[in-house]
């Protein structure tokens, strides 16, 4: 209590309980969260987890069924229009008039805040040299490229100057540059001390903005705790190669079996093998050179490297994260079909049939 | 100090406004949003062609290709039959932009950031409704424009002109409230589309708007004599050429009276439940 008072108040963000069924689809099934000011909360999970819906409810834009959710100590439900003065929400679009120009847009939202003519003009202009689109300020916004029209939709979300920001997968749909130019712009904000919850499915995202993390699935919390806490939990390092010859990749696995915690991973598609092997990463790593060399299997980037968050997902989960974003644009970094190749010996005919099946 | 206790004293909340502020803003929200969609409106050349050009080919069409094949029983014949008609079916289909834009802001997100914000709930709608009405101002003036162009005259005065195009205009913002309905419930623009065409179509047409309806077969003589756009090019008509307005304009009220009851509500619904 006594740190709460410190702060000065409640935290901007307390959900509890919280959760919201669609007939018979439960997106939320009771979650929890708690968001110190000046802090980035990195919600994560697949597409249909309920990230989108946590953030609908926090935004008064959804009715939650149960629990109850405050941002800065005004509920979403019974005191609405407390909450909506005091956040901003960029969604997974950009929700501008592309018939306007970006200055036009700025102003048109600065009206809605009743901010006067001249003050939402200045404001206009001044996000907008903030968010490097002066140039473009008078052309219309459906000249501006992908990431020049988020970029206007995140400072539309800032024109109110909200003390809790919400995005929702801001960066869905970005080329990999704009992406980074998003990441900067995020980061300043947190940096200005503003309290901010973003959704990702992207776990780089998550680890490179948030301060904590939850991970979601099927509308639980399955895991929270800062990036580093979360890859502790699948069991520190591991070392990876890839194995050029498919036809060895057997021999790969056998070579390395006995270095690391459990068992190591055979990706047949793409020749990648890891295993665990927890906190005695540079042993483990000169065993492995040994191991591969006495076997003669040829590698390639053998290397030692943390668990990324794609490891905690699929432990925490038991499927990759992204898995279940349609379209094709699926972003896991090692594929989804990962399959556990058992180590010890294996006879040279079943790593033919292994390969066939991968081809 | 309890939780509760903490959390209802935030300090530097932002103070509650009261009623006067809230009405204000109710106003200038409404305003703002309807400046923002004439100008989106006068940006977009499709826009403008849909609600200008589209008219008045309808309106040379009628008059000069099925014009005169076409008898009918009124002072200063077809083109003084037609213009009402085309005045109604444009207000109606100025509807048309109603529907898509509010599906389109309603995909976009657009409209889930101003459901965010602390401005007046009501003025998404009401500057939508504003703007389409300013919108089918100007259009329903170039058909009348054009009419006259083409042969068209007021027979009744003054007055009894103005009431027609005040109850065009009211007749259309009745249509945009089903269509803010529609817009909304379904919430996909190429959709809304086809869904405009599927009822418009049929009403606008099968009514007295283009053709008498005693020259059509009994069935369908049973369905335009009693829908409303019947009811309300009957009385236009009656405005711009003379003759008994009463009986067709008290079943006009009635029923513009009850599309307003059942769809203004319904389209209040929708924009707060948008999903």
């Amino acid at each position: 209590m006594s740190q709460v008072n410190g702060i000065g108040g409640p935290p901007p963000i307390l959900v509890e309980g919280l959760t919201k069924s669609f007939g018979e689809v439960h997106a939320l099934r009771g979650i929890d969260l708690s968001v110190p000011r000046g802090t980035v909360l990195g919600v994560l999970g697949p597409n249909g987890a309920g990230k989108t819906t946590a953030v609908r409810i926090l935004t008064t834009l959804l009715q939650p069924d149960g629990g109850r959710a405050l941002v800065e100590g005004y509920d979403v439900v019974h005191q609405a229009a407390a909450v909506r003065r005091s956040i901003g929400l960029a969604g997974q679009s950009a929700a501008i008039q592309e018939e306007l120009t970006g200055q036009e847009n700025l102003e048109v939202i600065g009206r809605l805040y009743h901010l006067s003519w001249p003050r939402a003009r200045s404001r206009a202009t001044e996000l907008l040299g903030q968010f490097g689109l002066s140039d473009a300020a008078d052309r219309a916004a459906k000249t501006y490229s992908g990431g020049m029209q988020r970029r206007l939709d995140l400072a539309a979300s800032l024109v109110g100057q909200p003390k809790v920001l919400f995005l929702d997968e801001p960066t869905t749909g970005l080329d990999p540059r704009s992406r980074l130019g998003m990441w900067d712009i995020i980061r300043s904000l947190a940096a200005d001390g503003t309290t901010l919850l973003l959704t990702t499915q992207y776990l780089d995202e998550a680890d490179e903005l948030a301060d904590e993390i939850v991970v979601i699935d099927h509308g639980l919390v399955i895991a929270a705790g800062t990036a580093e806490e979360l890859k502790g939990r699948v069991g520190g390092d591991v070392v990876e190669f890839t194995v050029p010859d498919r036809s060895r990749l057997g021999d790969a696995v056998a070579a390395i079996a006995r270095i690391g915690e459990g068992e190591p991973l055979a990706d047949p598609a793409t020749g990648v093998v890891s295993i665990r092997v927890g906190s005695r990463g540079s042993e483990a790593l000169i065993e492995s050179v040994r191991g591969l060399d006495a076997a003669a299997v040829e590698t390639r980037g053998l290397a030692l490297r943390r668990p990324s968050l794609d490891d905690v997902f699929l432990a925490l989960t038991g499927h990759a994260a992204e898995e279940e974003e349609p379209g094709g644009r699926r972003r896991g970094r090692r594929g989804g079909t990962r399959s556990a190749t058992r180590g010890g010996r294996r006879s040279k005919d079943k790593d033919m049939d292994m390969e066939r099946t991968a081809s | 100090m309890t939780a509760v206790a903490e959390r209802a004293g935030v300090p530097g909340a932002p103070a509650a406004p009261g009623l006067g502020l809230r009405a204000r803003w109710a106003v200038t929200d409404t305003l703002t949003i309807t400046r923002r969609n004439l100008l989106v409106w006068m940006r977009v050349p499709a826009y403008l062609v849909f609600t200008v050009i589209q008219p008045v080919m309808f309106t040379l069409m009628f008059r000069y290709v099925f014009g005169g094949a076409i008898p009918v029983d009124v002072p200063g014949g077809y083109v003084n039959f037609l213009i009402p008609g085309i005045v109604a079916q444009t207000a109606a289909f100025a509807s048309f932009g109603t529907a898509i834009a509010l599906a389109m802001e309603l995909k976009k997100g657009v409209i889930d950031r101003l459901r965010s914000m602390p401005m007046a709930r009501s003025a998404v709608l009401a500057g939508r409704l504003v703007a389409d009405t300013g919108r089918m101002t100007v259009t329903i003036l170039i058909i009348i424009a054009v009419g006259y162009a083409v042969g068209f005259r007021f027979l009744d005065g003054f007055f009894p002109a103005v009431a027609m195009v005040l109850l065009a205009i009211v007749f259309g913002v009745a249509i945009c409230c089903i269509s803010a309905f529609t817009g909304l419930a379904i919430g996909d623009e190429e959709s809304v589309q086809a869904f405009g065409l599927i009822w418009l179509f049929p009403l606008t047409f099968l009514s007295s708007a283009f053709v008498p309806i005693a020259t059509m077969p009994g069935w369908l003589q049973a369905f335009a004599n009693n829908q409303p756009v019947t009811y309300v090019v009957d009385t236009m008509r009656a405005l711009a050429l003379g003759g008994p307005v009463w009986p067709s304009l008290w079943k006009s009220l009635a029923w513009l009276a009850g599309i307003f009851i059942v769809f203004v509500p319904l389209a209040v619904r929708a924009y707060k439940r948008a999903a």
